[in-house]
């Protein structure tokens, strides 16, 4: 009963949200219903393909919620979210990298083909336990959240604020770049991981499986935003909040900030480590470029177009933008993308501080202002 | 009428003396190719006589396998080899004659005698030649071929040399020779020369000779000469350590230099406005662009492209960094992480501007007189470009120093970053201080462009490479603080050199980044930080 009552309170307010569980809903039912049932040549079918890059959005739209938890919420902008991210995926790569077996093109049943290229002879100690999914899953949490324990505990303990935290994080996050792409450390350097054949002995390429992991997908999504929604609405989110707008005067009021901010960085992490686990079984390789710095940026102007502070927004802005991704990079204005996206940058900054969802609330205050002053005008007559 | 009669002929004797001695020469090539090797010798042995600088390109050209005969015409050429066939050049004037394949060049055979011949003459040739340049470059070539055959030409040439470096590496040339050989005085006398040198080659001929068996036993005979020469080892080891460290540590203040121009320009948009600008990149890219326009524009001055550069890409960068000053910051300030993503924007926009004039990766031209390098001896040279570049970023850093401390701008702008309100109510414009100031980073920006594109690629890419690591440079040294920009620089430059050895380039990178995040948790506000009330947010 406890837990409808915290649904309940959680839906209570929030009228995006409902729209958001909704719309998240109808995709688990819809989806999976026109992909697998509806016959391939039908108007409704709806293709693999596509319910792959529903997938990747919607992983993208994860982690744009755990960057907004602590941006939109604690004004910590970490560059780092990308790196986050692209450690649970590297979790997840090396499960699936160990499930393809002796089917690799050199027919190794001990070592990925890579390490075979490099002529190791035995599995580097950290890859032991990933034939495991449940380690896998275990460690695409695990590492990410340690390494944003350390890195949190230092940084906020020493009160490293602002623009500081945000240039380490993007240090951390190019040196992680760098460290990957280095052939001795055991990741597949440049090449990253790719060519998996199965995640728990389902053919990755079969439409089923396919449906099933955007299922888990839209599903942890809705569970993420309601964990980032419980967090902000509870007595830590308005610590949260006034962290944000007030440090110093919240760390005299007694609060220990660095705890909270810690805590908020490290939930933020592991979702973003999560999100990066769902993505790479659906496009099927991860390699370093996903550390790179560029990604990182990109993900906070997916909040900023959305909408920072929202929660809903940063889900929003990181569908419209990858779609427009999409949409631009495949035609003939590919090479117009990064002018578009430079601009989205330069203009929501300035003239969108809020994002999509500010203009929307804007505009449905003024309709409702409009109407409210046509109710009250007929009275102002008489 | 007597004296011009004598006169015309005395021009007709000398006429006719150069003729034939153009002639000579001529008919001494032809007979290159004769028909026997006896007569090949001989025709060099009469090249070798006459005293004539087209002489030494020939008979090197032979030696090499590089002088050919053009099947049609029976003409006597010098060939290169270029891509598909031979880029040929005539031996009697040297003039290009175009390129020829494979099948219409004849080579003109040499054996093992006429080889060993040809090697002693050219050897002697180049050891007697006028240019120094030649003579350095024919001693280091014996140096790392010895050659029993040539010690006369190397003794000889020892005779007349000037020069004292040429001089001490003939030195060296005589005792790599004189190693090999069965004369005990010799031999002691040629470990004593190879003592003193540095050059790797002379190392390894000393190893030689200090060898030893699995025992412990000197492999050599003469066991006192092979003790005399491992002392001479230890004690040139070290001295090869302390010129290695020397060239650690020029190499890294170079790498410093490079770091403290690209950060230098950001330490005041950076340090000075608290603007986090990510297109800081894009301005160093714009002045590379920059030099490129100056050298496709100007070809004839070539030379003179990157002094003209300089001023050039400060006004470009700079006026572009007014305009991004104007445009977009102006409505930024005082929200510092708004102002990383509109310049992340912005730098996102001007790459892809320069990748859509399709200008990807082009080449900026080395002008001569910063290519080449200073040889100090064997083990030690410093390259012209990297020491200008070291200079170039003091004088840069001297003068921003001097802008910022003596000149009436920089009181502005000093006064608008302390106080902004005081300084507006003592009828200081901080709007335009503000576009000034802006402009003054990215033309620094700009400067140091014009530098980078003579060490690295120029692309669209390539602020990208320097972007974060001027970041750390200046959150390193400290924000606001031109000092310590300088001091974080030239660390981070030594260190990264130093790690490179044993951690490879890549790994010591990593290190290094670790190291300043580290860093920054025990200093939050780096090396020298400013203090005051207007320090805090």
């Amino acid at each position: 009963m406890r837990d409808t009552s915290v649904l309940q309170r959680l839906l209570l307010q929030d009228k995006p949200g409902k729209i958001l569980l909704g719309c998240l809903c109808g995709l688990v039912v819809l989806v999976p219903i026109f992909n697998l049932l509806v016959p391939a040549d039908s108007f409704f079918h709806v293709p693999t393909y596509v319910v792959t890059l529903l997938g990747k959005y919607l992983c993208f739209a994860i982690l744009a919620l755990a960057l907004d938890l602590i941006w939109g919420y604690c004004g910590i902008l970490s560059l780092g979210q990308g790196a986050f991210f692209a450690l649970g995926g590297y979790a997840m790569g090396m499960y699936l990298m160990r499930q393809i077996g002796d089917r690799g093109v050199y027919g190794n049943a001990n070592l990925p083909d890579f390490m075979v290229f490099l002529n190791w002879q035995e599995l580097p100690w950290y890859w032991t336990g990933f034939d495991h999914f449940g380690f896998a899953v275990l460690m695409a949490v695990l590492v990410p959240g340690v390494l944003a324990f350390v890195f949190g505990w230092l940084a906020f303990r020493s009160r490293v604020t602002g623009v500081y935290l945000s240039i380490i994080t993007q240090a951390l996050t190019y040196a992680l770049m760098l460290a990957f792409f280095r052939n001795d450390m055991g990741f597949g350097g440049n090449n990253g991981l790719t060519d998996f054949k199965e995640i728990l002995g389902c053919d990755l390429q079969s439409s089923t499986t396919r449906v099933v992991l955007f299922v888990v997908t839209v599903i942890t999504l809705a569970l993420s935003y309601f964990l980032c929604k419980y967090i902000t609405i509870s007595k830590l989110g308005r610590v949260l909040v006034s962290i944000r707008d007030a440090e110093s005067r919240t760390r005299f009021m007694g609060y220990r900030v660095e705890h909270y901010k810690l805590l908020v960085f490290v939930i933020s992490a592991v979702l973003a480590g999560i999100a990066g686990a769902l993505y790479v079984p659906q496009i099927g390789i991860i390699n370093p470029s996903e550390f790179n710095p560029l990604n990182s940026i990109e993900i906070v102007i997916w909040v900023a177009i959305g909408g920072r502070g929202t929660l809903y927004g940063a889900v929003l802005g990181a569908l419209l933008v990858n779609y427009g991704k999409t949409y631009f990079t495949g035609g003939i204005f590919a090479e117009f993308w990064l002018f578009i996206l430079g601009a989205l940058f330069i203009v929501t900054t300035i003239y969108l501080p809020r994002g999509v969802v500010g203009v929307a609330d804007n505009w449905l205050a003024l309709r409702r202002q409009k109407r409210l002053l046509l109710a009250a005008a007929p009275v102002e007559q008489v | 009428m007597n004296i011009s009669l004598r006169l015309l002929s005395v021009l007709l004797c000398v006429c006719v003396a150069t003729l034939c001695r153009a002639d000579e020469f001529a008919d001494l090539v032809v007979k290159l190719n004769g028909d026997s090797f006896s007569e090949k010798t001989e025709a060099v042995g009469g090249l070798h006589r006459l005293d004539d600088k087209r002489v030494l390109p020939v008979l090197k050209a032979m030696q090499d396998g590089n002088l050919f005969v053009v099947a049609e015409a029976g003409q006597i050429v010098i060939g290169k080899e270029s891509g598909e066939g031979y880029e040929v050049q005539s031996v009697l004037d040297n003039s290009p004659l175009g390129v020829r394949t494979k099948s219409q060049l004849e080579k003109i055979k040499i054996n093992n005698g006429l080889r060993r011949e040809l090697r002693s003459l050219v050897a002697g040739l180049e050891l007697s030649a006028k240019d120094p340049d030649i003579r350095r470059q024919s001693a280091i070539n014996l140096i790392k071929n010895p050659d029993e055959s040539l010690r006369e030409s190397v003794e000889s040439a020892l005779g007349g040399e000037k020069n004292q470096a040429i001089k001490s590496l003939l030195h060296v040339a005589l005792a790599s020779i004189d190693i090999n050989s069965t004369d005990t005085v010799k031999r002691k006398a040629a470990v004593a020369i190879l003592a003193d040198a540095v050059q790797p080659e002379a190392v390894a001929m000393l190893e030689k000779v200090a060898a030893k068996d699995p025992s412990g036993h000197y492999l050599e005979a003469d066991t006192e000469l092979a003790s005399t020469a491992e002392a001479a080892l230890i004690r040139i080891q070290t001295q090869l350590g302390i010129y290695k460290f020397i060239e650690n540590c020029f190499f890294g203040i170079s790498l410093g230099s490079v770091l403290l121009l690209a950060a230098i320009g950001l330490a005041i948009t950076f340090g000075v406005m608290g603007v986090i600008n990510m297109a800081h990149g894009e301005m160093i890219m714009l002045g590379a662009y920059t030099t490129f326009a100056i050298q496709q524009l100007f070809p004839q001055w070539l030379e003179m492209s990157i002094i003209i550069a300089i001023p050039a890409a400060f006004l470009v960068s700079g006026a572009v960094g007014v305009l991004i000053e104007r445009t977009i910051i102006r409505h930024l300030y005082g929200r510092p992480l708004e102002t990383l993503l509109a310049t992340f924007g912005v730098s996102l926009v001007l790459q892809q501007a320069v990748r859509s004039f399709r200008a990807n990766n082009v080449a900026v031209i080395t002008p001569e007189w910063m290519s080449g390098m200073w040889q100090i001896n064997g083990a030690l040279s410093f390259t012209f470009n990297r020491m200008y570049i070291i200079l170039f970023s003091l004088a840069v850093l001297a003068l921003l120093a001097f802008l910022l401390r003596k000149t009436y701008m920089g009181l502005q702008m000093r006064a608008v970053t302390q106080n902004r309100a005081m300084a507006n109510s003592m009828g200081i414009r901080s709007g335009w201080v503000d576009a000034l100031t802006f402009g003054l980073g990215s033309g620094i920006a700009g400067i140091a462009g014009v530098a980078l594109s003579q060490i690295t690629n120029v692309g669209p890419n390539m602020g990208q490479q320097y972007i974060i690591d001027s970041f750390m440079v200046v959150v390193f040294g400290g924000v606001g603080n031109l000092m310590g920009t300088f001091f974080a620089a030239l660390s981070l430059g030594v260190v990264n050199k130093f790690l490179e050895p044993f951690a490879g380039a890549v790994l010591g990178k990593i290190i290094v980044l670790v190291f300043i995040i580290l860093f920054i948790q025990w200093r939050p506000r780096g090396l020298f930080a400013l203090k005051g009330r207007f320090v805090e947010d």
